[in-house]
């Protein structure tokens, strides 16, 4: 392993001074280092991605470790779950497949397939998002909010911070799409698909994790 | 404007000035984002210490009510968050880590420059919400630098309660964020863009602390965000997270109900304690490279080292619970976090001796880096020894906060990190500003600091073991504290005098950057790669990559010609013919 991950370090220090590319952010160098082999350069993006994903886990531990903790208590009243949340975890279910399917049409080169499975994806996600506010409007109406009572604040925080995550994905989605369609990408210059892809099944995960744990009661 | 003459012209006027906002404002630069983080940090120490100067102030003379009580614990409040946040945090990884790592590890710049150049951007926003919650109505934050919930969810609970309590958490939250793009790119940068030759088993301890540091940030940094976001609800939204049911504020019960105040703490503590060992073990690796290469000898014990790094790493995160002790948890759970942070007096005791054993018989340089570097070894011996006693938990139920505890943390945390600090900086100052500092004057100031810190905590602890309560306000009013009022005024002056010599830092730090001798390449004639670029190094640093062939401490190595080896000289039979290396 070590001589592995040696050998990729190899290539960064050859970026050499000056030759006007290294100032001018947003140009190649910002999420991966522009003198690096595209190999080394997409597993190094990977692994900022795995590294940023272990936070994100860390955050939904704190807020799970402490609705946990926070269900001891003796006046816990549950909220009854809006019964759209099952539909929606098929919908975020099916727009992970559509990512996986996407990532590989693109691996065995179909640009076309890379295209309609990422706007499925992408289509779905928003579809995800709206049920989301659509149970959160079922609770509002039955009188259920925010600050009612602890579950209910727990249920809004849970769902709201995964739906920040998710929009952040769908924000990711956006930004390749345009790429998707010009036909941008080929198996050789994957990485931001695959960053996506690994993204959007971690949010998938996540969801099902809040999901199960909102639901046991 | 209008015209496409004046357009045309215009863009042409931008263009230098364009390069200069490139150069030193949004520069990617990894060693220029490292001073724009030295510099704030620098400031925020300042602020920070004036705070301190306040409070000792006060403490001199407490009856004269120089601070009024709620401005007094405002004043401990942002001095605690001022120095462990926004100063010893901030410094050590986004200064430290972001000069260091890519020049220590051989590589050109970070893996992901812009996201560095982010952190410092999410960074500055962060510092300027703090600083302005001085100036809001009801003023900053009070509730002492843990926050302790229900008082800092409860606007109306206290003084420092409002707007100031507001600002505090979302500056900090804000923080973390920065810290959070600072630690992934470290991690990913250290673990994939080594120098050739550059084994993980041969990084530099410095690089080694760092590593650890950023893990153990990118774990406990999100437990501090959601309690963060959990009181921000709290305040502004009217969610209960940690206000418990029929909680009596100025006579009328809040309408909060079903929260758990104790939650915060666990959470905070969770976070805690990892925190303030981010705050040491980057000052450990710090110090094994400066011991190393002044006591000209190998540092003792490298692979102990690095895994005692790791071991203090791992522990930190079971052993929260010791903030806890009187919070009245079952007295079993109380002895498992009593034994677990005992535990980690063994890997703390291993590097500790490692360190001895290093300037053991050498043949020492007296630096002002290396001086600091062994002052840090002193001081966290001490703080450790009073850690011990605290651990116990039975010994706790006395002195929990009192100020035996704030003696323990200055000792072991603050002033150890502290004394790193200045170690790392007149080290490595002739590669960040490419000028040499004045030795003499560094000299005097470690002198003046090396006392004032042990004249002011040290007599702490006796404060402690007579009862005086930490953050108390006018500790002259209680009869049975009636005879250690002298040491009190003795540690306000003691206090003063650690203040004063850190302007002698200052001027020496400015002064040298303008003025200063040039420096050469190497001038301590170390073994790591940072000293053979260029002092100070262009942007890529190197104009061809550095391979590496050796660990950096090669000291005094028996038949070579010179008692130090860089990284990258050649193995083994070159240096028996006399050729210096590669760098020279
Ligand atoms: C030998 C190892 C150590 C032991 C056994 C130990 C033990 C303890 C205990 C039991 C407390 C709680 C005291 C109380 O509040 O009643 C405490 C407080 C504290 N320790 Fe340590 N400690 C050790 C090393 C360290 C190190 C290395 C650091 C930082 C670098 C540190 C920083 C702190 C801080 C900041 C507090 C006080 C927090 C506060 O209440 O504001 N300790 N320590
Ligand atoms: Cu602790």
């Amino acid at each position: 392993m070590p001589t592995k991950l040696l050998e990729k370090g190899t290539a960064s220090g050859a970026r050499g001074p000056g030759a006007g590319g290294r100032n001018r952010f947003g140009r190649g160098e910002g999420a991966v280092p522009s003198g690096q082999a595209p190999a080394a350069r997409a597993h190094t993006a990977v692994m900022g991605l795995a590294f940023a994903l272990a936070a994100i886990a860390m955050l939904f531990v704190a807020f799970t470790m402490t609705y946990l903790g926070h269900r001891q208590e003796g006046d816990w009243k549950p909220v009854p779950l809006p019964g759209i949340l099952w539909l929606d975890t098929a919908i975020l279910l099916a727009s992970s497949a559509a990512v996986e399917w996407a990532r590989r049409r693109l691996g065995s080169g179909d640009a076309r397939g890379l295209r309609w499975g990422l706007t499925a994806a992408g289509t779905l996600g928003v579809a995800f998002l709206a049920g989301q506010l659509l149970a959160w409007r079922q609770l509002a109406d039955q009188g259920v909010y925010l600050a009612s009572h602890p579950h209910s604040s727990f249920f809004y925080l849970l769902t709201g911070t995964h739906g920040v995550h998710l929009l952040g994905g769908l924000i990711a989605v956006g930004a390749i799409l345009p790429g998707a369609w010009r036909g941008a990408y080929s198996p050789a210059r994957s990485t931001p698909v695959t960053l996506v892809a690994i993204y959007w099944h971690f949010l998938t995960g996540l969801w099902l994790y809040v999901f199960a744990i909102l639901l046991w009661q | 404007m209008d015209t496409p003459a004046a357009a045309a012209h215009e863009a042409h006027a931008a263009h230098p000035r364009e390069s200069f906002i490139r150069h030193y404002i949004f520069s990617l630069d990894h060693k220029t984002i490292g001073k724009q983080y030295y510099f704030v940090t620098l400031f925020m120490a300042i602020v920070g210490g004036s705070l301190a100067m306040l409070m000792r102030a006060h403490l001199a003379s407490p009856e004269r009510g120089i601070l009024d009580p709620g401005t007094y614990l405002q004043a401990a409040t942002m001095h605690g968050t001022v120095m462990i946040f926004f100063f010893l945090t901030t410094i050590l990884t986004g200064a430290f880590g972001n000069v260091l790592i890519p020049l220590m590890i051989g590589a050109g710049d970070m893996a992901f420059p812009f996201l560095n150049m982010l952190s410092f951007w999410t960074f500055f926003p962060s510092v300027l919400i703090l600083l302005a919650s001085f100036f809001v109505p009801g003023g900053p934050a009070g509730n002492g630098w843990t926050s302790y919930a229900p008082l800092s969810a409860v606007p109306q609970a206290s003084p420092g309660s409002g707007l100031g309590q507001t600002l505090w958490a979302v500056a900090i939250l804000i923080l973390m964020i920065s810290s959070l793009f600072g630690s992934l790119n470290f991690l990913t940068t250290i673990i994939n863009m080594r120098a050739r030759g550059l084994s993980m088993g041969r990084l530099p301890l410095t690089i080694w602390g760092i590593f650890i540091t950023a893990i153990l940030a990118l774990l406990s940094f999100p437990v501090l965000m959601a309690a963060l976001t959990m009181l921000l609800f709290d305040r502004t939204a009217g969610t209960s997270f940690f206000i418990p049911s029929g909680l009596l504020v100025g006579g009328q019960i809040v309408p909060h109900n079903g929260g758990e105040a104790l939650l915060w703490q666990h959470l905070f503590w969770f976070f805690g304690h990892p925190e303030v060992y981010i705050l040491i073990l980057g000052p450990m690796g710090i110090v094994s490279d400066v011991i190393s290469t002044f006591s000209r000898k190998p540092i003792f014990g490298y692979t102990a080292m690095v895994l005692s790094l790791a071991a203090i790493g791992f522990l930190s995160f079971l052993v929260w619970g010791h903030h806890m002790f009187v919070s009245g948890m079952n007295p079993v759970l109380g002895a498992t976090f009593t034994i677990s942070t005992m535990i980690i007096a063994i890997p703390s005791a291993i590097k500790t001796f490692n360190w001895l054993t290093t300037l053991w018989q050498a043949r020492i340089q007296f630096t002002t880096a290396l001086l600091f570097a062994v002052g840090f070894v002193s001081l966290f011996v001490t703080g450790g020894l009073s850690g011990i006693f605290l651990a116990a938990s039975p010994v706790d139920l006395y002195f929990h906060d009192t100020y035996f505890v704030v003696a323990h943390f200055h000792f072991v945390m603050a002033a150890a990190a502290l004394f790193a600090i200045f170690a790392g900086t007149y080290y490595w100052f002739p590669k960040m500003f490419g000028r040499m500092m004045n030795e003499p004057l560094g000299k005097i100031h470690f002198v003046l600091t090396f006392l004032g810190i042990y004249g002011t905590f040290y007599p702490m602890h006796f404060l402690g073991t007579h009862g005086m309560s930490r953050r108390l306000y006018t500790p002259s009013t209680y009869p049975f504290l009636a005879s250690v009022q002298p040491l009190d005024i003795f540690i306000s002056g003691a206090a003063f005098v650690l203040g004063a010599a850190q302007l002698i830092f200052i001027f020496n730090f400015f002064s040298s950057m303008l003025r200063g001798p040039r420096a050469e390449r190497n001038p301590w004639h170390a073994n790591t790669l940072e000293w053979t670029a260029d002092s100070p190094p262009p942007h890529g640093n190197w104009p061809e990559p550095p391979v590496v062939y050796r660990w950096p401490y090669d000291y005094s190595v028996p038949g070579a010609a010179e008692d130090y080896l860089p990284q990258t000289v050649p193995a083994a039979p070159a240096y028996a013919s006399g050729h210096g290396g590669g760098e020279q």
